[in-house]
């Protein structure tokens, strides 16, 4: 049986169960992050079919969307994922490249953008996508603070999602949280490359992703990488730096260099 | 066109746009103009022709008083002290005539401008939809004259037979065979030739049509040139010059006529839905879905307005169709204003494809497609269809041109099989995610050595520190498409102090390229921020 099939199935099998028992079933729909400790967190991983927020201060708007790429590369699964944005939001914050997407491990092919014009163009938008079920997850890039985006829009994408299954990503760039009907909700940083010798490749997506909201658990703050080969996220490598192993046969030296190296 | 079954008939209608509603040019003995309110002075327009203002048009009490057309205006105002003056305005001029042919397709979906005041229309096949030629003739001109136009009108075989004839009576009809007749009795000044033509066939003796028509041919082509020879024979009927209709003849029309004008969303909305049904039944038996869809809504005060759909596959279900323009509709900017009723509703397909029907299995990837064409389709509809794109990969190195943005609706086909490069495995991102459209500006105090990365650089108002750097990659510009202008850049990858990373790069080199001031003298490379990693 191919993919496509298995999917298929699996999604007609989603329908059924999602008819007999109305929304609850979604919590069991969870998607792994990858990173151990948030996992465990959010009891196994990102719910599908719910809203999720990121949000970031202005300058750190590519970490913010590298997160929820991430976040979406985990959700979609070879399925389309519609991308709406605001206009302002590409002039500050330049727009997204798919050379960049694809670097990520991500499927430019699979990418649909909406370019709206205001807020208000963009929630439409959004919530018109979130209806349709063929989709892997919509993705709503907001800029600011819009008085659009309040408790009943939320709310009313909670309910679009919750009906068509699809999972509804919101990147709020220069806002503060507010109350809404997220499941969860990220605040998002770079991190540092881990230190590495100079030969080492750096530069692979870090991201100090704090859970700020997480209505069924706990919330906690954890540095994750991005691994753009397996498109997971991680923990960053404990140790990346190869620390060659203490000579057993030469203590003197090994403790020698040792002090040295405090001194210096 | 359409079958030439029966009479072709041109009648053609040059109703005389005003400015200011008013006054009108008056031209041969036809054309005439009666201002609805002209009582008291007389009034004319005045354009500035051979660097002097002469009078460009008038009502029938300037006639009366002796003015005519190409009058200077300080003659005209001494014949005629009295004299109310407008300036002519020529664009609102067309708008109107614009606005009259809107009108006029009502009546037939072939309308051709013949500017400055005329318009063409191809009636073949669609007289006896109003009660025959006369019964059209009659609709037309009473319903132009009540809103204030004089009108002129005939029918003809030809084009050119009909507007010859307008310019010297309204309301002639004439079967085919019976031009040369009708046309020679009169002035040659009907034809509509240069001016220079009419006053030298007059200084000739030939007055009427008939006096040119019963000279050779070849001596009026010797003496005038054959462009006039062929407007003489199509006048008197023998060949025709096409008419080039404003709009293409849609592939599907389908339309709706109320006695009683509507005027409610819901009635507006039912009535749509029904047309969407009609429409969707005729394209139904030719196997053919519409790509684009045109609602047109006919006010009974003259005004039409039109909405155009576009689909990114061909439509086959009146629930889509209906759905499109609800979107539509819903999104408008400045919405249909039914003022006092629409009398006429009109669904037109102007563009129509073959529909291959699909087999649906269990494999529901074809459907899913079909699903994301019609979200794509919804949302077009609403926001505009150059507003939802998808990516096509580009054969270049230039980092801002190596996409290409195209519309979703014409090309999510293409884009689902786009060849992408391929990403090197264990390599960190190698492009940024985000991308400036235009790279910014950053102020580099120094670099540690002329081409290496900076230690710190100013990007909006922030300094950040550089901690690590990757780089340089050259990117040279592609010389073959441009002509010098572009200098080749290096770029950086460099991690800051907070964790930032930049995609910076270096716009020329030190020792090689370099920007030229205004006196030519080479000035220090600039650097920029063009993207930002996650």
């Amino acid at each position: 049986m191919t993919g496509a099939r298995l999917n298929t199935l699996a999604r007609l099998r989603g329908r059924i169960e999602r008819i007999e028992a109305g929304a609850d079933t979604h919590a069991l729909h969870k998607v792994a992050l990858g990173h151990a400790e948030a996992d465990a967190t959010l009891c196994g991983g990102l719910a599908r079919a719910t809203v999720h927020e990121v949000f970031a201060e202005g300058h750190q708007g590519a970490a913010a969307t590298g997160f929820i790429a991430g976040l979406a590369g985990r959700l979609t699964s070879r399925r389309p994922l519609v991308w709406v944005r605001q206009d302002f939001s590409e002039i500050e914050s330049g727009a997204l490249s798919m050379s960049g997407l694809a670097e990520l491990g991500l499927d430019p092919r699979l990418l649909v953008t909406v370019r709206a014009a205001d807020a208000d163009a963009a929630l439409r938008t959004a919530a018109d996508a979130l209806a349709c079920d063929a989709l892997g997850a919509v993705v709503l890039e907001v800029w600011g603070e819009p008085r659009q985006l309040d408790l009943v829009a939320s709310r009313k994408l909670t309910l679009a999602a919750q009906a068509s299954g699809v999972t509804a990503l919101l990147l709020r760039l220069a806002a503060v949280p507010q109350p809404s009907t997220a499941e969860t909700r990220w605040i998002v940083r770079a991190a540092h490359s881990p230190p590495s010798a100079p030969w080492h490749a750096w530069g692979a997506p870090v991201f100090d992703a704090e859970l700020v909201r997480n209505r069924h658990g706990p919330v906690g703050r954890w540095i994750m990488e991005w691994k753009c080969d397996e498109c997971l996220f991680s923990e960053p490598a404990a140790n990346p730096q190869p620390v060659a192993a203490t000579p057993a046969h030469r203590p003197h030296q090994a403790a020698a260099q040792s002090v040295f190296r405090r001194s210096a | 066109m359409r079958g030439r079954a029966g009479e072709r008939g041109k009648p053609q209608a040059p109703p005389s746009p005003p400015s200011l509603s008013l006054t009108l040019p008056r031209k041969g003995g036809g054309n005439t103009t009666e201002p609805p309110d002209s009582f008291g002075a007389p009034h004319v327009v005045v354009a500035k022709q051979n660097n002097a203002l002469q009078i460009y048009a008038l009502d029938d009490l300037a006639a009366r008083s002796g003015l005519e057309i190409g009058l200077p205006l300080a003659n005209a105002r001494a014949i005629c002290p009295e004299l109310t003056v407008f300036d002519a305005d020529p664009v609102a001029d067309a708008r109107t005539l614009g606005d009259i042919a809107d009108w006029c397709d009502r009546f037939t979906p072939l309308v051709a401008l013949d500017p400055p005041h005329g318009l063409y229309l191809d009636i073949t096949g669609c007289a006896h939809l109003f009660g025959g030629e006369r019964a059209l003739l009659q609709t037309l001109c009473g319903a132009l004259t009540r809103r204030g136009f004089v009108v002129s009108a005939a029918i003809a075989g030809t084009s050119i037979c009909a507007r010859t004839l307008t310019r010297h009576a309204s309301g002639k009809i004439i079967a085919d065979g019976e031009e040369a007749d009708a046309v020679g009795p009169l002035p040659v000044s009907a034809l509509g030739a240069d001016v220079a033509i009419t006053s030298g066939l007059r200084r000739a003796g030939l007055k009427t049509i008939g006096d040119v028509a019963a000279r050779g041919r070849h001596e009026i082509t010797a003496r005038f040139g054959a462009g006039f020879t062929t407007l003489l024979e199509h006048a008197l009927g023998q060949g025709d010059a096409p008419i080039s209709p404003r709009k293409p003849l849609p592939d599907y029309i389908v339309e709706k006529r109320f006695p009683e004008p509507v005027a409610t969303d819901t009635v507006i909305a039912m009535n749509l839905s029904a047309l969407a049904g009609m429409l969707v039944s005729a394209m139904d038996k030719q196997g053919k879905g519409a790509r684009r869809l045109e609602a047109s809504f006919f006010r009974t005060d003259g005004a039409v307005r039109n909405i155009t759909v576009d689909t990114g596959r061909p439509v086959t279900k009146p629930v889509v169709i209906d759905r499109l323009f609800r979107e539509r509709l819903d999104a408008l900017n400045d919405p249909l204003d039914p003022g006092f009723g629409f009398d006429l509703i009109r669904l037109s397909a102007s563009r129509t494809e073959i529909v291959v029907q699909q087999q649906r299995d269990l494999d529901a990837n074809v459907h899913d497609n079909d699903e994301l064409a019609a979200l794509i389709d919804r949302i077009a509809a609403r926001i505009g269809g150059k507003r939802v794109v998808v990516h096509l990969p580009q054969d270049t190195h230039i980092p801002e041109r190596a996409v290409l943005a195209v519309s979703a609706q014409h090309h999510l086909a293409a884009a689902t099989e786009a060849a992408w490069p391929e990403r090197i495995e264990n390599e960190p991102p190698l492009r940024p995610l985000r991308l400036f459209e235009r790279p910014e500006p950053i102020n580099v105090p120094f670099a540690s050595v002329p081409d290496g990365p900076p230690h710190q650089f100013t990007w909006r108002r922030v300094t950040h520190a550089v901690v690590r750097v990757e780089g340089p990659e050259r990117i040279a510009m592609e010389w073959w498409k441009q002509n010098g202008e572009a200098l080749t850049r290096d770029y950086f990858r460099i991690e800051d102090a907070e964790g930032l990373r930049f995609w910076i790069f270096r716009d020329g080199l030190y020792e090689g390229e370099l920007r030229s001031d205004e006196e030519g003298e080479p000035v220090s490379p600039k650097w920029f921020v063009h993207g930002l990693f996650a």
